[in-house]
């Protein structure tokens, strides 16, 4: 299979903004870069891109191919999906990543299925085995209950997305070299099926779990709905942003909105304080890259022990309190 | 109104647990349920047809017991199902499996107006069959989709972001993946228990739906699991005990040695 050595990566923008997901990429595109001897590049659908690049190149992307048509304004499946697709068919590159962002979700799988590519979602470490010179993407599976390695040995480009937060971004400078490729775009034969008609950012008053430096989450051991306020207390006190885990999540204690964990967000603030979460790997797929881990359980033998940098065995209810109360005099 | 409604059967996952030293799923005992994402998209199909009228027939890719989740789907409302069934089709990845469904959906006699998906199944949470079967139909998609209401020419469509939604216009036929916020599953009737439990579903195999033989089951799919293994262990960990006070003021101490407080 004679391919093109390089390692791309879907260089998402809305409003003409670079998603933060596609920095992070290029960063880890860079290490697997080191390791097997290909080289970066994005891949920018847009309409009129010509600055965004700069941005890439900054992040590690020593190519960015443009692909500049009206159409590729904003994501639409059937337009992003035929002009990826055609672009992969003609350079063949080894290794296509993209953010798993609502639109890396849908648009993946697509291009996946027509390019005959392997994907594997939401991947939490990728490496490059350079004896096989396979990609491995290990992900939590089943329920998140285990870890897999997934290879896709026989078909190119490997194709894989992965959450924001998961790999950090290292910027190399401010002006770094690149060149750009303005790849022709044909969309002439492709009928227009679906429009976006209307777009509505809501205001969630919470912090944005994503970007938070703190997060205090609450799980099943909180006890019942009306308790969520001593996590909210100390969050507030903490500045810091509210998490839940699915089980509260499910039984209607919280909006879904606070959910972290395999099916809610991938978060990765620098102290992650987990008050009465048992730890199913689903939930700690998503936190579990946090800078410092507390938990706070009453049952020694949870499994979120495992992960946390400190345990606190007690009684959230009296340990959460508490600490928010030292937190407040620390402060003062 | 025809409404194609696609369902998985998975294990109850948070009742799935791995053997740290053999690396091996305990899964003895483990209930299978349907995917809780699919019942959202079963419920938003019976609203519409509840609404305009029309069919709803789910359709389940997987083992012969998989016929179970389809006779839950038949008990909560849906008129119709389908066995996608066969040892060849064993071992599809995402790439394989949404070929195989699609050709199960291209059989079928009458045509899909529409064709509905969970978000994602809780056992792989790939996401990834909805968009696959709606490219080898050659149908409009969107993902996420949290209402679905038909217009003269298709349907419109609010869509689930990550802060906010976005409303679409999308022509039929087309195919949508369903979000938990959606909706909420109706009970099941005790007479369509009843009726669901003597049903006849067809299961349709290899020689019903003719496919590509290197399309499907384990040759068909791009994606090989290397290894499962356990997560990680922390290793370094402390663990605080005392009273609460004691505790909290040797954890904040703590914290300010690692400068993140």
């Amino acid at each position: 299979m004679s391919t093109t050595k390089e390692i791309w990566v879907f260089a998402e923008q809305r409003n003409g903004r670079i998603a933060g997901v596609v920095n992070e990429l290029l960063s880890k595109a860079q290490e697997l870069a080191e390791k097997s001897g290909f080289e970066v590049a994005a891949v920018l659908p847009a309409s009129g891109c010509a600055d965004l690049c700069q941005e890439l190149f900054n992040y590690g992307a020593k190519k960015v191919y443009t692909l500049d048509d009206p159409k590729l304004a904003d994501y639409q499946n059937d337009y992003y999906s035929r002009a990826i697709a055609a672009l992969i068919n003609d350079k063949k590159p080894e290794i296509v990543l993209y953010g798993a962002t609502t639109i890396g979700r849908s648009l993946a799988p697509t291009v996946a299925v027509m390019v005959d590519a392997g994907l594997t979602a939401d991947c939490t470490q990728l490496d490059y085995d350079t004896e096989g010179c396979n990609l491995l993407q290990t992900r939590p599976a089943f329920g998140g209950n285990i870890m897999a390695t997934i290879i896709c040995p026989d078909h190119r480009p490997q194709m894989a997305t992965v959450r924001s937060n998961v790999f950090k971004k290292e910027k190399l400078g401010d002006s770094e070299a690149g060149e750009t490729i303005e790849y022709p775009v044909d969309l002439s034969g492709v009928p227009e099926r679906m429009r976006r008609i209307e777009v509505v950012h809501e205001d969630d008053n919470t912090i944005d779990l994503n970007a938070a430096q703190y997060i205090v989450s609450g799980g099943r051991g909180v006890g019942k709905p009306e308790n969520f306020k001593i996590i909210y207390d100390l969050a507030s006190e903490l500045g810091a942003a509210v998490g839940a885990s699915r089980a509260t999540v499910d039984a209607g204690w919280i909006s879904h909105h606070h959910q972290v964990g395999q099916t809610g967000k991938t978060v990765c603030p620098v102290v992650y304080v987990a008050c009465g979460i048992s730890g199913a790997i689903q939930h700690l797929a998503g936190m579990q890259s946090s800078d410092v881990i507390v938990a706070v359980n009453k049952d020694p033998d949870a499994p979120i022990f495992d992960v946390a940098d400190f345990g606190l065995i007690g009684d959230l209810h009296v340990i959460v309190p508490e600490f928010q109360k030292q937190i407040a005099a620390f402060k003062a | 109104m025809n409404i194609v409604v696609c369902i998985k059967q998975v294990p109850d996952s948070d009742k799935v647990t791995i053997d740290r030293e053999t690396n091996r799923l305990n899964r003895a005992g483990v209930p299978s349920i349907i995917n809780p994402f699919d019942e959202n998209a079963l419920e938003m199909a019976l609203q519409l047809k509840d609404k305009h009228g029309g069919k709803v027939t789910v359709i389940s890719m997987g083992p012969p017991q998989a016929v179970e989740a389809l006779r839950t789907a038949l008990s909560h409302g849906a008129d119709d199902a389908i066995l996608i069934s066969d040892r060849k089709f064993g071992g599809a990845d995402t790439w394989a499996t949404s070929y195989t469904i699609s050709l199960a959906i291209k059989k079928l006699e009458v045509q899909p107006d529409i064709i509905l998906f969970g978000k994602q199944a809780i056992d792989g949470d790939t996401a990834q069959v909805g968009p696959g079967v709606a490219h080898f139909l050659d149908l409009p998609m969107l993902t996420y989709a949290k209402a679905v209401e038909p217009t003269d020419a298709g349907f419109k469509v609010e869509k689930v972001t990550e802060d906010g939604y976005e409303i679409w216009e999308i022509d039929k036929p087309a195919a949508f993946t369903v979000v938990k916020e959606a909706n909420q599953l109706r009970m099941p009737s005790l007479k369509k228990k009843m009726a669901a439990k003597k049903a006849e579903i067809p299961t349709w195999g290899f020689d019903d739906l003719n496919p590509i033989e290197e399309n499907i089951g384990l040759a068909g799919s791009p994606t090989k699991v290397s290894k499962i293994f356990a997560p990680p262990v922390k290793l370094n960990k402390e663990i605080l005990s005392g009273e609460p006070a004691e505790m909290i003021t040797e954890l904040i101490q703590k914290l300010k040695e690692r400068n993140v407080l």
